[in-house]
């Protein structure tokens, strides 16, 4: 958990954003290089590249993603990986959506207890991400929803769904497009941080926004 | 090239029955006062020497229930074996009110003789005694079988030592990745066995009535699914992975259809799935609400289940056929989980109270609810098979462990494993 351990150690949001793009920023080209020694198709180290951007759990997600996109997802049976390399290198790279400065950058909501109601503050992130997504129709994300490890581990399955069909909603009333998403749930078992006290269990009940390519 | 390699590394499933770890000790952590005494004396061993000291298997089994006190192993004055050797009055002495004595005998080292006779102490009376038969490799099991022989003698109610104990654990392999594990022990928590093996999270396993088969969900496919998975053969197949998600499966009381969770219509809603045929019914229409956690009531008539259409989790009632849902829980803003007791009396469910969660017991004929623990993590009961102990996950330390704790809340036990977290257990049922 890459990202988790320096989330310890920073209790500040707004560091920690900046941070967590470096390391990420590096942890990409380090995934990359392993990448491609497993693998001489060029095209997958792309891939993983916007993965990587997208979140964090970097390394563990890649099982997951491959198998999303080989296995059950329409989109991804239908179009194959090579496809969304291409579009990965006209459009990902020096694109808005890599700029730190962008609200775009911003790729997680929080939530509270129990709850799916979007808070105020991330309107912002949620407008530009759907403007993006509604000026880019061939582009499309995975939303994932988190909870923090506080009852029920089915409960808080579904209420993961929840929270990110909540956003799924909000980004479609501004612009985006049903078909532009994925939605999967892991309920609180992928906690950003480990623990159960106030502040950790806050930033556990999340919903991630992550770029998968055309 | 590249979609194989995907699917290797997206699959990346071990099965590894026989992989032996970290094993799971009971120890009782209280409210055994009304504990009956007993005198387990270590059996007679004739010829090779048995692997297993099956009077220390059975010490234990009846110790870790809570209903007994054994002897302390200081106070047995004499070390009969059979009943030609008892002086009865000794151990009335010692206010032993049963008496366990035996033997074991071996010409080869492969096949073993077994005897054992219980004794009512005050009237110098045999309560039972039985003799097997045995290899080697079955000497726990029938030590198993005997503690649930005794058990039931002096109590008049089932033994579940000879049951098992299925859980998840999950640990930090060397790589930095997380490793999920479905694990099954004896119910005394010796012996564990992985039956599956994942880099991907996996929870709510649940045991089919016979035993042979457990369903679970597992992500390894990026989502949660479900599947079966035969004890013996280690074959498993998917049953559900439909969009959305596909989670909570509890077996039927006849061993046919599976209750689980479908959000494929767009929100989580109760499905019955007959594994024969695999068709679907859908039980609850309530598309604003999560409806999740199924679990059947033993006449298999109708489904308990999580349901938060009204604003919070409760627990409700439904037929298994559909219809209109009841709410059963009253008492708290939080309460899920539910499982019941095989006699159909009992619901032990998650309760929160001042944002700690509890193990509570509901008592379904009066509706009176028991809080029966203090740890304020727990999580996943699961009834013994016998009705009498409620196991569930709590948290020691930071770290996910088991525990179990008697309907009564008089006893207390906790299993503890070094290592790994643990959690999701599930109790099997009686072996047939």
């Amino acid at each position: 958990m890459f990202v988790s351990q320096h989330g310890r150690q920073l209790e500040n949001n707004e560091k920690l954003g900046v941070v967590q793009m470096k390391l990420l920023k590096l942890s990409a080209v380090l995934l990359s290089l392993a990448w491609l020694s497993a693998c001489s198709n060029p095209l997958a180290t792309k891939e993983s590249d916007a993965d990587l951007q997208a979140g964090e759990v970097a390394v563990e997600d890649r099982n997951a993603e491959s198998a999303g996109i080989e296995g059950e997802n329409a989109t991804g049976s239908d179009l194959g990986a090579e496809a969304q390399v291409i579009v990965g290198e006209d459009e990902f790279q020096g694109d808005e959506l890599n700029d730190p400065a962008s609200p775009l950058s911003n790729r997680i909501v929080y939530f509270e207890y129990d709850s799916s109601s979007v808070r105020a503050e991330d309107q912002e992130t949620l407008a530009a991400h759907a403007a993006y997504l509604g000026d880019n129709v061939n582009v499309t994300v995975r939303l994932e929803g988190h909870t923090d490890e506080r009852g029920s581990r089915e409960y808080n399955l579904a209420l993961g769904e929840r929270r990110a069909l909540a956003i799924r909603q909000i980004l479609m009333l501004q612009g985006a497009s049903i078909n532009q998403f994925e939605v999967v749930s892991f309920g609180e078992e992928r906690l950003a941080i480990e623990g159960s006290d106030d502040s950790v269990s806050q930033q556990n009940r999340r919903v991630e926004i992550k770029y998968l390519g055309r | 090239m590249n979609k194989l390699l995907f699917r290797v590394i997206g699959f990346w499933i071990l099965l590894l029955p026989f992989h032996a770890h970290a094993v799971l000790t009971i120890e009782i952590t209280g409210g055994s006062e009304a504990a009956l005494p007993i005198a387990v004396v270590p059996f007679g061993s004739e010829g090779f020497a048995a692997p297993e000291d099956i009077s220390e298997v059975i010490r234990n089994d009846l110790a870790s229930s809570g209903r007994f006190a054994p002897l302390p192993k200081s106070d047995l004055i004499s070390s009969p074996h059979e009943k030609a050797e008892i002086n009865f009055g000794d151990w009335r002495l010692l206010r032993s009110e049963g008496l366990l004595v035996g033997k074991v005998s071996s010409v080869d080292g492969e096949t073993y003789q077994v005897q054992f006779q219980l004794f009512d102490v005050y009237k110098s009376q045999q309560l039972i005694g039985k003799r097997y038969q045995v290899p080697a490799s079955g000497l726990r099991r029938l030590a198993h079988q005997i503690s649930d022989l005794v058990y039931q003698t002096l109590t008049g109610e089932v033994g579940v030592f000879s049951t098992r104990l299925a859980f998840v654990t999950d640990m930090t392999a060397s790589d930095g990745k997380k490793r999920y594990t479905l694990e099954v022990s004896d119910a005394d928590g010796a012996n564990p066995r992985s039956v599956l093996q994942s880099k991907q999270p996996i929870l709510s396993p649940s045991w089919s009535p016979d035993g042979e088969r457990l369903a679970y969900v597992s992500f390894e496919n990026g989502k949660a699914e479900v599947f079966v998975q035969e004890m013996r053969s280690g074959r498993r197949d998917s049953v559900a992975a439909f969009k959305g998600i596909n989670s909570a499966p509890a077996w039927s009381p006849d061993g046919k259809k599976l209750a689980l969770t479908l959000s494929k219509a767009g929100n989580p809603e109760i499905y019955v799935l007959e594994l024969a045929t695999g068709k679907l019914a859908r039980i609850t229409h309530n598309s604003q609400a999560i409806d999740t956690e199924p679990v059947w009531m033993p006449d298999g008539r109708e489904l308990v289940f999580t349901s938060d259409r009204g604003g919070r989790p409760q627990i409700y009632k439904v037929s298994a056929d559909g219809g209109r849902a009841s709410r059963l829980t009253f008492e708290g803003r939080y309460n899920a989980s539910a499982d019941i007791s095989p006699d159909g009396r009992f619901m032990a469910m998650v309760h929160a109270s001042n944002g700690k969660f509890y193990i509570a017991v509901q008592n379904l004929t009066t509706g009176t609810v028991q809080v029966l623990t203090e740890m304020g993590h727990d999580e996943s009961p699961s009834f013994a098979p016998n009705g009498r102990i409620i196991l569930y996950a709590t948290e020691q330390n930071g770290k996910g462990v088991l525990a179990a704790v008697s309907v009564d809340g008089r006893i207390h036990q906790r299993l503890g494993e070094s290592g790994s977290d643990v959690r999701e257990p599930a109790w099997s049922p009686i072996r047939k």
